[in-house]
């Protein structure tokens, strides 16, 4: 059988189970559609959130930014763990206790204010729109690489997909569908990380791989040190950022994973507060199998791009010798070569092998067009090929090749030499965490419109019918703006990411924080807390990623994704000045505070 | 109901002092070990890594799960202790 039919297989047969799954446990009463009518195991509810949260990005493009970066990127690693213990500890058992269905409605009833709670949607609705057009594209360009179909045409059928069990199955079927997702995506990443492992170093955990002994007498990371700096990089282990600018990122990812909605209404689904700990810690394990893989199979990949490319005696390989990976991720653009000093053979070091924005190739001719290829050794044509200039102080060579990150894990399989089943279960992999995230922040999207908007708002007498069918057509909308986004994403992803992260750190966090630990913490204080954060953040990222600021002109030194932790830090001094200004809350809502600091009757608080 | 203010009272104290110790750990682990003190931490060798590198890529993760596991554990038995539990 055919690799492509193997694909079909796998992704098909995976689509069917998740609809299968959301047909079996349909939602029936907005409850269940909210909050999986709040009967969810721990165990699955552990399962489920890691699924909801580790997206496309983690899947497919963690490894790679990791395996180019270096120590650089470990603010990812800290950033999307530690938001967990911040979950577990300060958020998750006080929210179950509240027992509402959304992170509005926290806000809004805590602080006795409408507007509290309109400030609150129009947060959740930006940071999960921002989110979901990445989860699209990322379907999109799985259904590319793998399957050969246009990014669009693979878009239309992810929304389809989502579409069908999101609005039937409501929480309940997601929360279902994001269990066996996480099966899927776990084996995917896992299988071909202990293959590479055990091939590289004899060890069979990447945990341990990463810190093993090569066969010249060198630790992994000592050799890979030694081949970047030599290839004129930095220093894998040791990083280029300042110690102040590492702090801030890593602490604005931290903040913003507590912070994010998707995330936090996952505990409203578990039946007790000791079951919201306990899914917490859960969630965070199945986080960590996946992530502490990663610097293995990141560093791995890069050893073994370096080796292939510049060959054993680091002089360079000859083209034809280049092993068959190589040329098919070249077909697909992932990774090109321009060679600068004509020798015939593929260099790769510091510096950019091709100009212009990001400094991607740009072909000439489509890939399957024999016309279009280069006359010497039948390589795709680039027309944008750099000066080809070098410091041969700094490096043996100038850089002629283009390396697409994603490239660290999507052809890892073959890097391994592994069957051809594993490379198709990576694309059933790559789409479950591409899907399962976007169910869920599809959800929430909803949730913010019926219930937020519409039920606790504009129309407090419909019926619980009508609200269901309004949640439902309110994630039929949400899919098609998502898909619509995902097909036309905006310009700058990266810089949009930064502020989804950013703005739920310095929205969200202090103002659910205070609302459970800080009782004579009052509406004036959230609210204002609340917009200092976010414009003070909106308003740094978009200067200095839009506006054209120039890094020297960095507050203190801090790059725009790291701002969001000062956007908090900031949002806590105004939201306590202004609440010692203002009078106290009213008396019942002092109540609520008390209340959901001890778990028992947590139940009661839903009817 | 006096009586079960103060225990609440004295259930939160608890809970807030726990937090807080777990909460040194975590940022000691990561902010400490895995940035500022990273440096001074690479000079050791621990299994092949670099101590500071290995705190900010391994480390720091596994010290997360170890935490969050703790403090599920630990609290619902405080729970039971002020028969505050479901």
């Amino acid at each position: 059988m055919s690799l492509e039919q193997l694909t079909y297989i796998f992704v098909v047969g995976s689509f069917f189970i998740y609809i299968a799954i959301a047909f079996w446990s349909r939602a029936s009463s907005t409850r269940e559609f909210y909050v999986a009518g709040g009967g969810v195991t721990p165990l699955a509810n552990g399962m489920a959130t890691a699924a909801d949260w580790m997206s496309a990005a983690s899947f497919i493009s963690l490894a790679g930014i990791i395996s180019f970066a270096g120590y650089d990127a470990s603010g990812y690693i800290m950033g999307w763990t530690g938001g967990y213990v911040l979950l577990a500890l300060l958020l998750a058992p006080y929210l179950r206790k509240f027992g509402k269905f959304t992170v509005p409605d926290f806000v809004g009833d805590r602080y006795y204010s409408n507007v509290a709670r309109i400030v609150a949607v129009i947060c959740v609705m930006f940071i999960s729109f921002t989110y979901i057009s990445g989860q699209m594209r990322g379907t999109g360009i799985v259904f590319s690489r793998f399957l050969q179909v246009e990014i669009d045409t693979g878009i239309m059928i992810g929304m389809a997909v989502v579409f069908v069990y999101a609005v039937l199955g409501g929480m309940k079927g997601i929360t279902y569908t994001q269990v066996a997702q996480y099966c899927v995506m776990i084996f995917a990443f896992t299988v071909p990380a202990l293959f590479l492992t055990f091939s590289m170093t004899g060890h069979l955990l990447p945990q341990t791989g990463l810190g093993a002994t090569l066969d010249n007498g060198l630790p992994v990371l000592d050799h890979l040190d030694g081949l970047v700096t030599e290839l004129g990089f930095a220093s894998f282990t040791q990083g280029s950022k300042s110690s102040i600018d590492m702090f801030f990122i890593t602490a604005a990812l931290m903040f913003g994973t507590a912070g994010l909605p998707h995330v936090i209404v996952r505990f409203f689904t578990v039946p007790r507060v000791r079951d919201a700990r306990i899914s917490a810690a859960w969630a965070l394990v199945f986080i960590a199998v996946l992530y502490s893989s990663i610097p293995a199979v990141a560093a791995f990949g890069r050893i073994n791009l370096i080796e292939t490319v510049n060959g054993a005696d680091n002089k360079g390989t000859p083209y034809e010798q280049m092993p068959q990976w190589f040329k098919k991720w070249e077909n697909a653009g992932l990774i090109a070569w321009y060679d600068h000093n004509a020798d015939g053979r593929t260099q790769y070091a510091a510096g950019d092998a091709f100009t212009g924005r990001q400094h991607k190739p740009i072909y000439w001719g489509a890939s399957d067009d024999k016309v279009a290829r280069n006359f010497y050794f039948n390589q795709r044509h680039v027309i944008n090929p750099s000066s080809g200039e070098f410091d041969p102080q700094i490096q043996p060579f100038a850089n002629e090749i283009y390396v697409d990150p994603d490239i660290m894990v999507l052809a890892n399989p073959e890097i391994a030499e592994l069957p051809d089943w594993v490379i198709a279960l990576i694309a059933a992999g790559a789409m479950a965490a591409a899907l399962s995230t976007a169910a869920g922040l599809l959800l929430v999207i909803a949730t913010s419109v019926s219930h937020d908007l519409l039920k606790k708002t504009i129309r407090p007498n419909i019926t619980d019918r009508q609200e269901l069918l309004a949640a439902r057509a309110a994630a039929m909308v949400a899919v098609l703006v998502a898909g619509y986004l995902g097909m036309n994403p905006p310009d700058y992803v990266a810089a949009v990411v930064a502020l989804a992260f950013g703005l739920a750190c310095a929205s969200f966090f202090p103002a659910i924080i205070m609302g459970i630990f800080y009782q004579r913490m009052n509406k004036y204080g959230a609210i204002s807390g609340m917009l200092v954060g976010l414009l003070s953040t909106i308003g740094y990222i978009v200067y200095f990623k839009f506006m054209g600021g120039e890094p020297e002109d960095w507050l203190l030194g801090i790059s725009p994704e790291g701002f969001g932790a000062l956007g908090m830090v900031l949002n806590f001094i105004v939201a306590y000045l202004v609440a010692h200004l203002t009078p106290e809350p009213p008396k019942h809502i002092q109540q609520i505070v008390q209340d959901i600091r001890v778990p028992r009757n947590s139940g009661s608080a839903y009817y | 109901m006096n009586q079960n203010t103060d225990m609440a009272q004295r259930y939160w104290r608890r809970n807030l002092q726990i937090i807080f110790s777990y909460l040194v750990i975590w940022f000691v682990v990561s902010f400490g070990c895995g940035i500022l003190f990273v440096d001074e931490l690479n000079q050791f060798n621990l299994f092949g890594f670099k101590l500071g590198y290995w705190f900010a890529n391994q480390g720091s993760i596994l010290v997360f799960s170890i935490l969050t596991i703790g403090y599920a554990v630990r609290m619902n038995r405080l729970d039971n202790e002020f028969d505050v539990h479901e």
